[in-house]
């Protein structure tokens, strides 16, 4: 059909792309992380793996791995307990609504993630919209610190923030569920329950899995909400990259727990992948 | 059976049986759109029945009205003589067969036929038996562990089948099953339909717009025309007495005549037999097949026959028979069927019994 020539031609420009942009950052990053510092802040190119030793050493490092992967997963698990409703609802129940209420939801994606985390310290602050309403109506005498710079303020404002990318894939799922299905079940004698359990949530598994690793692998990164709201409780593994890629100077450390990030990261939509691949059937 | 011990009942009911289906008076609309007008039908115990129309028709939502994903908007359902459309769809001892058989695709075919009885909590010993019995009745037996996608659409229908008669229902509803099938398997899974239907015992409820599938298989036929019910008879008898001029062309080829009745004598065109219909105006149909072609002869010809002399204007190969186009000297123009033979051309003289001639009735407008 076309020439090799042609092929070539269109095939180049993203790969010189993903190339420069994609994969020498990383082999770069990847370089970095068996490097180190001198005390006079040159970096040394010189192998070794002290900075893995580093990682598993100190316990901070592990420590905000963790809390992050636990932050991570409370995002997820809520992400889904707010988006599969909704999407479910949305699929079956909204009728000629459907498109105004698809819309409403794809909305706040429209608006400036900064402008959605800064709403929430409006809202959740010591003389904040929540508090101030909590006194007015007596239900507390002090304003409630734990609302505002704690892991609570960020899995709530990264719950806000990634739900609608967990409604999404669940949506979609839903969607494609022939409705003859739904009718054949309930024509062989299954409760709109029992429908739900046997026919239609297995058929939007690959949905639920694409929006749970999409609501866990981005608030597993993310690093503007703990930076705005989290406090020194709620800081996450990427408040600690940033830093010793700026004031700490400690790229190598830095690249070694980004690259830890990525390979974590990696294995869970490799492993996502796998489990949709077995629970999809068209 | 049912009149012996049920006397009163049976006298009740106009075929002297107690029907398991009662459609009453059922009106449906979409929008303005009326689909279903004054529908009412009743079917027996054991009957193959099916509902016959083209698209739009209204024959698609009566059966969903009967197995409740819609609502009548008007009118009543009783199945043995309790009320069936109040209850939803789970609730109801029907079972359908969809037009896309509508198999669950994250099931095994085992899965799949064994569905409603594990809805119903059935032990498990129970479930297993009745669900080989039920693959082995449609010979799906073999592929108990595969899944819907990969096996053929005629097999799909075999599973779609078990799976609905595994249930024992009341009643059994096909929207259409064959039309999916190629041409081959079509006829042939016509015939085992009909067996089963005979070894099972359970009546149907057929939907098609194919008025050969419906011949060949049916009891009864209803004829469905812009949602409004054209007849309920048999297929000898809606073939050969058709009530309206729509149901005697729906159901295979007819020339409708139009003429004049006056003092017992019907005229159309040149020709004219004696009826016993009141006066006024008429309108006849006449199956090819009952007009003969008797050459240009004039031998020993029966009396009371009507006869016209015609010009042959087409002939159509039709394989055991041809359908030829003749134009008769008076102007009217009759398809006449015959035994096939090569290149029949010219003049020829056709004849047919008044008794041929079925009166029918024009068929209303309905918009």
């Amino acid at each position: 059909m076309f020439s090799r020539a042609y092929k070539a031609a269109i095939t180049l420009p993203p790969l010189l792309w993903v190339v420069a942009f994609l994969l020498m950052p990383y082999a770069l990053l990847f370089c970095y992380s068996f490097w180190s510092v001198s005390p006079s802040q040159t970096i040394v190119h010189a192998w070794t793996l002290d900075n893995y030793r580093e990682l598993f050493r100190v316990n901070v490092y592990l420590q905000t791995l963790f809390r992050s992967m636990w932050i991570a997963a409370r995002v997820m698990i809520f992400s889904l307990l707010l988006g599969y409703p909704l999407a479910y609802f949305l699929s079956f129940y909204a009728g000629v609504r459907k498109d105004l209420f698809y819309q409403l939801v794809i909305i706040p994606l429209w608006v400036s993630y900064l402008v959605r985390a800064y709403a929430w310290k409006t809202i959740l602050g010591s003389d904040g919209v929540l508090n101030t309403l909590l006194q007015y109506v007596h239900l507390t005498k002090h304003p409630l610190e734990f609302l505002l710079y704690s892991p609570f303020a960020v899995v709530l404002t990264l719950t806000h923030i990634y739900t609608p990318f967990a409604f999404l894939p669940i949506y979609a799922s839903l969607e494609h569920i022939p409705r003859n299905l739904v009718e054949a079940s309930h024509d062989l004698g299954a409760s709109p329950l029992q429908t739900f359990w046997r026919v239609v949530f297995p058929l939007s598994i690959p949905g639920v899995l694409a929006g749970a690793t999409f609501a866990f692998v981005l608030s597993f990164g993310d690093f503007l909400a703990p930076l705005l709201l989290g406090g020194p409780s709620g800081i996450m593994i990427s408040n600690i990259v940033v830093s010793l890629f700026g004031a700490a100077y400690n790229w190598p450390l830095g690249a070694a727990i980004s690259f830890c990030m990525l390979l974590l990261v990696l294995a869970l939509l490799l492993l996502s992948e796998k489990l949709e691949k077995k629970w999809s059937f068209r | 059976m049912t009149t012996i011990t049920e006397p009163a009942l049976a006298r009740s009911s106009e075929s002297g049986m107690r029907p398991l289906l009662d459609i009453r008076n059922i009106a449906k609309s979409f929008g303005k759109n009326p689909v279903l007008r004054n529908i009412c039908l009743q079917i027996a115990e054991g009957e193959f029945l099916t509902i016959l129309g083209e698209s739009g028709s209204g024959k698609t939502t009566l059966l969903r009205i009967i197995a409740g994903f819609e609502s009548a908007d008007a009118g009543e359902i009783l199945m043995e003589s309790e009320r069936l459309d109040l209850l939803p769809p789970y609730r109801r001892r029907v079972n359908t067969v969809f037009q896309q058989y509508a198999l669950f695709p994250h099931l095994s075919v085992e899965d799949n036929v064994a569905y409603g009885l594990r809805v119903a909590k059935l032990p498990k010993a129970e479930i297993a038996a009745r669900v080989s019995e039920s693959l082995g009745m449609v010979k799906m037996s073999t592929f108990a562990g595969a899944k819907p996608a990969n096996i053929s659409g005629g097999q799909q229908q075999r599973v779609a089948l078990a799976r609905a008669l595994v249930n024992r229902p009341r009643l059994l509803l096909l929207d259409e099953p064959l039309s999916a099938l190629d041409a081959n398997l079509r006829r042939q899974m016509q015939v085992e339909l009909k067996s089963l239907q005979r070894e099972v015992g359970i009546s149907f409820v057929f939907v098609t717009h194919d008025q050969e599938e419906a011949m060949v298989m049916s009891d009864r036929i209803a004829l469905l025309r812009k949602g409004g019910m054209e007849q309920v008879a048999s297929p000898r008898e809606i073939y050969s007495r058709p009530a309206t001029a729509y149901t005697a062309q729906f159901i295979g080829h007819t020339n409708l005549l139009r003429g004049e009745v006056r003092t017992g004598i019907a005229r159309c065109h040149s020709l004219s037999w004696r009826v016993e219909l009141p006066d006024g105006q008429a309108l006849f149909s006449l199956r090819p097949e009952n007009i003969r072609v008797v050459g240009s002869a004039t031998g020993n010809l029966e009396t009371n026959f009507v006869r016209v002399r015609g010009t042959i204007q087409q002939q159509a190969f039709h394989g055991a028979t041809d359908l030829l186009q003749i134009v008769c000297d008076d102007g009217l123009s009759l398809s006449v069927r015959t035994a096939t033979r090569e290149n029949r051309q010219g003049e020829v003289l056709l004849e047919f019994s008044p008794a041929d001639a079925v009166p029918v009735r024009e068929s209303l407008d309905r918009n």
